[in-house]
Order: structure tokens, then sequence, then C-alpha cells
């Protein structure tokens, strides 16, 4: 049979030192969630202008579509902000899987170390891609 | 430690739809990242070369599913994370209709971004 554990509640955040890796890794799923819906949201309202592109509209004779894109592409904190939305969700495809895991109860027992893989192979992945991701910037 | 845990046990349509986006997502947000950061670089993207990759039914359809499956999985994890922090009562109520018109506003937007793309005229 299974012991239960009162652990708490995750959502007292005040008590964030004693929170164990499950507990985190539930943290980090919701704040990278909250990070990619914003994103989501955004994205949509920048690929908009294909609209008014689509119509032929243009800024300094070029698609107000490529325009807006490549303006915002040539900005450094947008280039560094890619890379960590790219860390964003590396991590909340890792911890999903993980999750879906968890919920086909496969792999329990290292739940907490699948949760450090997650993020040693989200650091990896993200500092792996910087050169792609600020081609032409430095 | 339990024996054996499964959390698949009857807990709802809202549930399942999470777990069956996810699945969904997973391979299509990596594809869109594969495709929009390493094949073709997010500085060298124009609208040309967006409406060539439109042009293709099988690329609209994807992105049409994705935009449907991240806004579900999306919209429906912030509600959820609202009810953990026990969202209740009349503001739950306004809650929902404010996710869900933002929802529909969300797939309706998209798809005309997507139709102005692929050359598609209603």
């Amino acid at each position: 049979m299974s012991h239960s554990y009162d652990r708490g509640l995750v959502e007292d955040f005040g008590r964030w030192r004693e929170f164990t890796a499950g507990m985190w890794a539930w943290i980090f799923h919701k704040f990278t969630g909250w990070i990619l819906v914003g994103y989501l949201f955004t994205h949509i309202a920048v690929l908009s202008t294909a609209i008014p592109g689509a119509a032929g509209e243009t800024v300094n004779d070029v698609n107000v579509y490529t325009y807006t894109i490549q303006e915002l592409e040539s900005l450094l904190l947008v280039r560094v902000m890619e890379v960590g939305l790219l860390a964003v969700a590396v991590f909340h495809i890792l911890n999903g899987i993980r999750l879906l895991m968890v919920d086909l109860g496969i792999g329990l027992d290292a739940q907490d170390r699948s949760f450090y893989l997650s993020l040693v192979l989200t650091a990896v992945i993200a500092v792996a891609s910087v050169p792609t991701f600020l081609e032409g910037m430095l | 430690m339990a024996e054996h845990y499964s959390s698949f046990r009857p807990r709802g349509t809202m549930w399942l739809l999470q777990r069956v986006t996810a699945v969904i997502l997973i391979v299509l947000l990596a594809f869109h990242f594969f495709m929009l950061h390493f094949v073709t670089h997010a500085a060298d993207i124009t609208f040309a070369g967006t409406e060539a990759r439109m042009s293709s039914v099988t690329y609209y359809l994807t992105m049409v599913l994705f935009l449907v499956t991240a806004t579900f999985h999306g919209v429906n994890g912030v509600y959820a994370a609202l009810l953990n922090q026990g969202l209740d009562g009349r503001a739950k109520t306004v809650v929902q209709a404010v996710l869900v018109v933002a929802s529909v506003g969300l797939i309706v937007q998209g798809i005309r971004v997507a139709n102005a793309m692929a050359g598609i005229s209603l």
C-alpha cells in the first residue's frame, strides 16, 4: 500500500526552502507555462502583420510583415529573449514528457532525477543554440 | 512507495484533453522551433518565404492544429493553475468567460493570419 506524505501546499511559496524536487518541477512547469501562453498571444499579434502584408502594404518599400520581423530580429534584446524562450519551451517539453510518464506510473522512483535531467538537458540545448540565435549580432 | 501508481483514473474531459494536446504539442512545438530557428533562421523570414511554406495544405493544416492545441493547452493550463490557487464562485465564472472569449479570439485571429499567409481570401 502507498504511504501518504503531508508536504503542505506547494502554493504556499513562502516555504520554498522546504520544497522537494517534485515541488520545484511543479513550480517551473507552471512558470514556463505562463510564459509560453503569454508568448502565444504576443506571437499571433506580431504575425498579424501578415494580413496587411498580404494586401501589399509596405514600409520603406519592404513588405510590412517582412519589415516587422526583420526589425525585431535586428535587436540584440529580442535575440537574447529568443534563447530564453527556447529554454522555457525545452524545459516545458522535457518536464511535460516526465509528467506524462508520472501520469502513466512509469519511472516513479526516478521522478526527482528526471527533473534534474530535464534541467541539465535544457541548459545544454539552450547554450548550444546560442550561436544559431545570435548569428550576425556579435 | 506505491506498488503501482497511475493518475489515469476518471478525472474528466478537460484533464484528458490537456494530456492529449500535450502529446501533440511535444511534436509540433519542437518541429516549429526547428523549422523557424534552425532550418530557416528567424532573421531571414520574409513574407514570400512564409507564403511558400503556408501554400502547402499539409503545412497549413499542421499550423492550424498547432494554433488550436496550443491555445487550448495554454488557456486550460492557466485555468487549472487558477483553480489550484483557490479560484471559486463568481470569480471562477468571470475567469471562465474571459478565458473562453480570449481563446476564441486568438483562434479566429490566428486563422485569419494563416489564411493571409496562405493566400486564402474568404
